[in-house]
C-alpha cells in the first residue's frame, strides 16, 4: 500500500498548492499550507514502513513546526488585520511595485 | 502494516483515502473559513485514521491531539476574533486568470510526481525491494518513536524546545497592541 500512499500524498500536496494559489483569504492560505504540511507528513509514515522509524520521528518535528508557524503565521495575520481591518490579500499589498 | 494486506484493509485504506480527498477538495472551494477549517479537520481525521493503519499508532493520536485538536481550534478562534465568518463579504478566490495558472500549476505538480514515479533512478535511491525493516521492534506505540527520539535525534528534540520558546515569544511580541507597549 505504499504507492497507494505516496500517490494520496501527491494529490494532497497538489490540492493544497492550488488552494494557495486561488485563494486570497490569508488564513485560508495559511490552512492550505497545513494541508501540505500533512500531506508531506503522509510521505513520512508511508516509507517509515521501508526505511525505519525515523520517518515517524520526524513526523513529529514536523508537527512542532507546524505548531509554532501557525502561533507566529496568526499573530502576524492579527496586527495585520489590525493595521488595514482586512485578511484580504488584495487589500495587502505595500511591497507591489 | 502487514506484508499481504487482506481485502479488509484495502477497502478501508481506499475508502480513509478517497474521503481525504474529497475533503481536501471541499476544504479548498468553501467561501466561509469556518466550514473551510471543518473540512480540514475531516482531512486531519482520515489521514490520523490512515497513519494508524500503516502501523504509527502514536503519530496517529498525535495527529488527531495537535493537528485536528489544537492548531485547528486556535486557527477557528482567529476566524471568530477577526469576525471573518460572514462568507458574502469574502469573495477571496481569484478570478479566472488566478484559476488557470493555479490549475497549471497543479497539472504541473502532478506530471511531475508520474515521470518520477516511471524514472529508473540510481540503486542507492531506490527502495529496497525487500524491506530493511522488518516493523517496529515491540516497544509499544509510544515507544517506538519515543526511543529513538531520546537517542539518536536527542539533539533535535532538544533544540526544538529553543524554537518552541522563539515561537511563543513572537507570537505574543507581534500580537501585542501597539498602545500597550
Amino acid at each position: 500500500m505504499i504507492p497507494e500512499a505516496l500517490a494520496l500524498s501527491a494529490v494532497l500536496f497538489t490540492i493544497g498548492t492550488i488552494g494557495v494559489l486561488t485563494r486570497r483569504n490569508a488564513i485560508m492560505i495559511f490552512m492550505c499550507v497545513e494541508l501540505m504540511l500533512n500531506a508531506v507528513n503522509l510521505s513520512f509514515v508511508a516509507l517509515s514502513n521501508v526505511y525505519g522509524v525515523t520517518g515517524q520521528v520526524f513526523v513529529v518535528f514536523v508537527m512542532t513546526v507546524a505548531a509554532a508557524e501557525a502561533a507566529v503565521g496568526l499573530a502576524i495575520i492579527i496586527a495585520v488585520f489590525r493595521h488595514g481591518q482586512s485578511v484580504n490579500l488584495k487589500n495587502i499589498n505595500l511591497l507591489k511595485g | 502494516m502487514p506484508t499481504s494486506p487482506g481485502l479488509f484493509y484495502q477497502v478501508h485504506f481506499y475508502l480513509f483515502g478517497l474521503l481525504a480527498i474529497a475533503s481536501a477538495l471541499a476544504f479548498v472551494t468553501r467561501k466561509s473559513p469556518v466550514s473551510a477549517a471543518l473540512w480540514l479537520v475531516s482531512v486531519l481525521f482520515n489521514l490520523a485514521a490512515l497513519y494508524v493503519m500503516m502501523g504509527a499508532h502514536f503519530v496517529g493520536v498525535i495527529q488527531v491531539l495537535v493537528y485536528a485538536g489544537a492548531i485547528m481550534v486556535v486557527f477557528l478562534f482567529v476566524v471568530m476574533l477577526l469576525n471573518l465568518g460572514h462568507p458574502d463579504e469574502l469573495s477571496d478566490i481569484r478570478g479566472t486568470w488566478g484559476r488557470l495558472a493555479a490549475g497549471l500549476v497543479g497539472l504541473a505538480l502532478l506530471a511531475q510526481v508520474m515521470v518520477l514515479a516511471r524514472t529508473r533512478f540510481t540503486p542507492r535511491l531506490q527502495p529496497p525491494t525487500n524491506p530493511v525493516f522488518g516493523g517496529p521492534p515491540d516497544r509499544g506505540a509510544v515507544g517506538t518513536v519515543a526511543h529513538p527520539l531520546f537517542t539518536e535525534h536527542l539533539l533535535a528534540f532538544e533544540l526544538t524546545s529553543i524554537l518552541l520558546l522563539a515561537a511563543i515569544v513572537g507570537a505574543v511580541t507581534i500580537g501585542k497592541r501597539r498602545a500597550a507597549a
